[in-house]
């Protein structure tokens, strides 16, 4: 089953810093276990732009498409046998602590 | 003839239904086809059981019924290569029994069905689906509620109810929640949330507008549990709670439903059976989980012959030890309570004060109740009074806002 991870930034991160997670590590560990097909950081929502197309007119407008305090800063897309299992990859990944994931599921995979 | 066969039926309904479906569930993978099998093999046996008597094993010939039919609709339905698969799993094995005499059907062994409650249970009680339709599914598919009946009692309409039950199956398959009791750490993680969902229910069961039929079933799942899941001391914990709540239901209301405080009720009311069982339940506890010491506070309620003979000492321990492990407001009043029985109101006062200083219980009747009774225990009656005065101003009830105005009358 494929999973689509969005790595969101949160109002609230865990004030605990011990033990922190590295990134780079937890990158090799799954690709190398095969779970984690691919996967980004994105450039800040300040270079994002929105597309639209309303009565056949092409609309093109600055920013994301909704403006809140959880913003997409990354994704990674993780092959998994189970939500057990993405949830255990999710854990570990440091924005976990530092932010937000969440897990979107195929719909047809 | 017919109204003692219903009654069997139900019997057997009530033991077989979870297991049916939970086995129906492991080997189909699809959970409306399971409860409808299960349910129309409760149709079949009120039918046939009139004519033909009641099977030797009930549970077996319903598990029988239920597999054969799931086995007729993917048959039918059996154009992917999946549902083959399935038939392959639910076919019967050579010279299988007949459903007048299965004990063990093909491919769903006592041992396997055992197990796979369990994974039900934990599936139904993932902390991916919203909580009220953890509760939800739990009893409609475990329990075998109607969905009618667990809308009335959730205070939603049928189809919401039936709405809220389909996505949370849709959300099962779609996200692929899998049907597997965990191991290791995410046991531990997982369990507490399985539990908090038996405790809710029991809880709806409990409440003066709640259906209570659902402590009965919590008090089910929980001895379930007890039984698969042994050496889980919270699980048994739990289970002792509920019997010692449970032992007051006869006593805990007035003619009129009004409630009936621990101190004024008649103990003689009290399910002794219930309480007893609870004792030995909790005797095989050797923890201090938060059900394990909320369980050995109701056991000290329980034992004690009259109000007066409470061990109050020991609840004041336990509260100590509990407030450790959950610093809720509410805990840290009730422990002020115990000390100010245990050790004198003084030493309440100062314990209350101290839950008090958050300010969560400002808005909040017992808190300022208790904080009168122990003024009045501690001499100032005036005082106690006024505050007695103030609990009722913000009472929920008129028989709660009442009772605290006697009070403070008592005291003038």
């Amino acid at each position: 089953m494929k999973y689509l991870m969005f790595v969101c930034t949160d109002p609230e991160p865990d004030t605990d810093k011990a033990n922190e997670p590295d990134i780079d590590e937890w990158v090799r560990e799954n690709d190398s276990s095969g779970r984690r097909l691919q996967g980004n950081a994105l450039a800040p929502t300040s270079t994002a732009t929105t597309v639209r197309v309303r009565e056949g007119r092409l609309l093109v407008s600055d920013g994301p498409f909704a403006e809140t305090k959880e913003v997409i800063v990354g994704f990674d897309l993780l092959e998994c046998a189970d939500l057990d299992e993405a949830i255990e990859v999710a854990r570990t990944h440091p924005m976990a602590r530092a932010g937000r994931l969440e897990l979107r599921p195929f719909a047809n995979d | 003839m017919t109204e003692p066969v219903a009654q069997v039926v139900a019997a057997a309904g009530t033991e077989a239904y979870g297991r049916i479906v939970a086995a129906l569930i492991r080997v189909t993978g699809d959970w409306t086809l399971a409860e409808d099998c299960a349910q129309e093999a409760l149709a079949t046996a009120l039918e046939r059981w009139p004519k033909d008597g009641v099977p030797t094993n009930p549970g077996g010939w319903l598990m029988t019924v239920a597999r054969n039919r799931a086995l007729d609709v993917l048959r039918r339905a059996s154009v992917e290569r999946r549902k083959l698969a399935q038939l392959a799993a639910l076919a019967e094995p050579e010279g299988a029994a007949q459903p007048e005499d299965t004990g063990h059907p093909g491919g769903l062994g006592q041992e396997e069905v055992a197990d796979d409650r369990l994974r039900l249970i934990f599936t139904c009680c993932h902390p991916a689906l919203p909580l009220e339709a953890r509760v939800a599914l739990t009893l409609r598919t475990i329990c075998g509620v109607a969905t009618a009946d667990i809308a009335r009692a959730f205070l939603v309409s049928e189809s919401t109810m039936t709405r809220r039950l389909t996505r949370a199956k849709s959300k099962i398959a779609d996200a692929r929640i899998p049907y597997r009791v965990p191991s290791g750490r995410a046991l531990d993680e997982r369990l507490p949330g399985v539990l908090a969902v038996l405790y809710l229910l029991f809880t709806h069961g409990y409440n003066p507008d709640g259906e209570p039929a659902f402590a009965d079933e919590a008090i089910r799942l929980a001895r379930l549990l007890v039984r698969l899941m042994h050496g889980q001391p919270e699980v048994a914990s739990l289970l002792a709670l509920f019997l010692f709540q449970h032992s007051r239901r006869d006593a805990r209301r007035d003619r009129d439903g009004n409630l009936i405080t621990l101190d004024k009720q008649d103990r003689g009311r009290w399910d002794h059976a219930a309480i007893a069982d609870g004792l030995t339940v909790l005797a095989t506890v050797n923890a201090d989980g938060p059900y394990a010491l909320q369980a050995r506070i109701a056991a000290c309620h329980a034992t004690a012959a009259s109000p007066g003979a409470t061990d109050w000492t020991a609840i004041a321990h336990w509260y100590d030890e509990l407030v450790r492990i959950q610093p809720s407001p509410v805990i840290q009043l009730n422990r002020a309570v115990a000390h100010g029985f245990a050790h004198g109101p003084t030493a309440g006062l100062t314990l209350l004060a101290e839950a008090r200083a958050g300010g969560a219980l400002d808005d909040y009747p017992p808190a300022i109740a208790a904080e009168a009774d122990l003024t009045a225990r501690s001499g100032d009656r005036d005082r106690a009074a006024a505050l007695f005065r103030d609990a009722a101003a913000i009472a929920h009830g008129e028989p709660e806002r009442r009772a605290l105005l006697d009070r403070a009358a008592e005291l003038t």
